[in-house]
């Protein structure tokens, strides 16, 4: 079944040369998908599209079962896209990791005792129990990092989009990821540079290139 | 950057539920506000001294911030007792001298220092972010409450980000002077910050759209109102009530 598909997409920033002239992408469920390319040839800007949070200049954006276009479409599923942002700061905005984690559970209209659970239970998979009333700005970037990653995780969403995850991680803490993105038995979109991160945790590599998502080894 | 000094302690003030020291500081503050006798005033710059004392704040943290308080009030001091006259008046400047004004000034001085006084004992004595729920709690303007929380919120980003650009100038050996490279790098520095925070508001909403967000900003309830709380409440209202009849008695 496929879960995410865009076809034909033409984006250009204002001012700026296109980035994608009739770019293809497409994720189908239990497919794990790595991402490589250069600084600059719009991997980011791949998945704010996904998001509906860019629109494209032509081309389609399918995802979760129906064409998605204006802005209300892309509200009924955004919280089923798990996308985690590049820089931690963008993602953590609320005084307690509390609060933050429990931000997108909140939206999605869940009850907020079991909210509770499921923040504190989160947590714990990442290795942050106890960390509730830790106050997000005070945080040390990688603690950010994986506390942005559990607002993610918090939402049970279908696909994970994660935006260059283990950035400044130490390889005790991205072992531990990569156990928990293992477990979690989703479907995802990973963009990095670590090749060898992609490797392990992916079942197939593109690299993003003057437009376009080649095969990759 | 540490704005919340006072918010940790362990004083029977610290212990209290946010919502009844708002309560408590609200009805001081307009209570304050509305009064005229002299006494009064005294005796609400001293019920400010006592819950300070009460709540056992830092005193050096303390005097900074009534300087702070004081040294805008000194202006007052200046300005009030002088009136604009049609004569030459005091040194040919059109200025009379109105000892009335010293009055006035004196009694800005009272109110405003009894308020800061039990602002920072009431207040400031809870985690911004249980005062923002205490706010919630009772339904204030969800508009105002979101700017002021992000206000805060961003506050701490931005600093950050002006230490960053800051280190990035002493790393390439900037020292500061007053020369116009100065002015011209920190015009660079504040437009750039201005820029940065745009973009990073921008990008804040985006995440924000990402889970869901649709104008509801949902609180999970953590406050317990304690037994405590009723007592604080009803004997701060016998207080007030006092001051109230003490301003009746001398009006």
């Amino acid at each position: 079944m496929e879960l995410l598909r865009l076809t034909g997409i033409h984006f250009a920033y204002p001012q700026r040369p296109p980035i994608f002239q009739g770019l293809d992408f497409s994720l189908e469920q239990g497919e794990r998908i790595g991402i490589l390319g250069p600084n600059g040839a719009g991997k980011s800007t791949l998945f704010l599209l996904v998001m509906g949070l860019l629109k494209p200049q032509k081309g389609e954006v399918w995802a979760l079962g129906a064409a998605r276009k204006r802005e209300k479409e892309f509200q009924e599923v955004r919280t089923s896209l798990g996308f985690c942002f590049q820089d931690p700061d963008d993602q953590l905005f609320s005084p307690t990791v509390l609060e933050d984690v429990a931000f997108g559970p909140l939206n999605q209209g869940r009850d907020k005792y079991q909210v509770r659970l499921l923040v504190a239970d989160t947590l714990q998979k990442l290795g942050l129990g106890g960390f509730e009333d830790r106050v997000t700005y005070h945080l040390s970037g990688g603690e950010k990092r994986l506390v942005s990653l559990a607002t993610v995780l918090a939402m049970d969403p279908q696909v994970l989009l994660l935006d260059e995850p283990t950035a400044g991680l130490d390889p005790d803490t991205e072992a531990r990821l990569e156990q928990v993105l293992a477990n979690s038995g989703k479907s995802w979109a990973i963009i990095s540079h670590d090749h060898g991160f992609l490797r392990r945790n992916c079942t197939r590599l593109l690299r993003l290139q003057a437009g376009r998502l080649l095969p990759a080894s | 950057m540490h704005l919340e000094t006072f918010a940790h302690g362990h004083s029977p003030l610290h212990r209290l539920d946010p919502r009844a020291k708002l309560a408590a500081a609200l009805a001081f503050s307009l209570l304050l506000a509305l009064a005229r006798a002299w006494p009064l005033l005294w005796a609400g710059l001293g019920v400010g001294l006592l819950t300070v004392g009460v709540a056992r704040l830092p005193l050096v943290e303390l005097a900074k911030r009534l300087l702070a308080v004081n040294l805008f009030i000194a202006m007052l001091w200046l300005l009030l007792p002088w009136q604009v006259v049609d004569s030459p008046g005091w040194l040919g400047l059109g200025l009379a001298y109105h000892p009335h004004g010293l009055d006035m000034a004196l009694a800005i001085t009272l109110k405003s220092n009894a308020l800061v006084l039990v602002l920072m004992a009431l207040v400031a004595t809870s985690p911004i972010n249980q005062v923002f729920h205490a706010l919630a709690h009772w339904r204030a303007p969800v508009k105002l409450l979101h700017l002021f929380f992000f206000f805060y919120r961003y506050l701490h980003v931005l600093h950050r980000e002006y230490h960053r650009l800051d280190w990035g100038l002493k790393a390439r050996g900037f020292s500061p002077g007053s020369n116009w490279r100065t002015y011209r790098t920190y015009a660079h520095v504040s437009g750039m910050l201005l820029v940065r925070s745009y973009d990073r508001a921008e990008r804040v909403y985006q995440a924000m759209l990402c889970r869901g967000f649709s104008g509801t900003y949902w609180v999970l309830d953590h406050f317990a109102w304690q037994r405590r709380d009723t007592w604080f409440l009803a004997v701060w209202s016998l207080l007030l009530l006092g001051l109230f009849a003490l301003g009746r008695t001398l009006a």
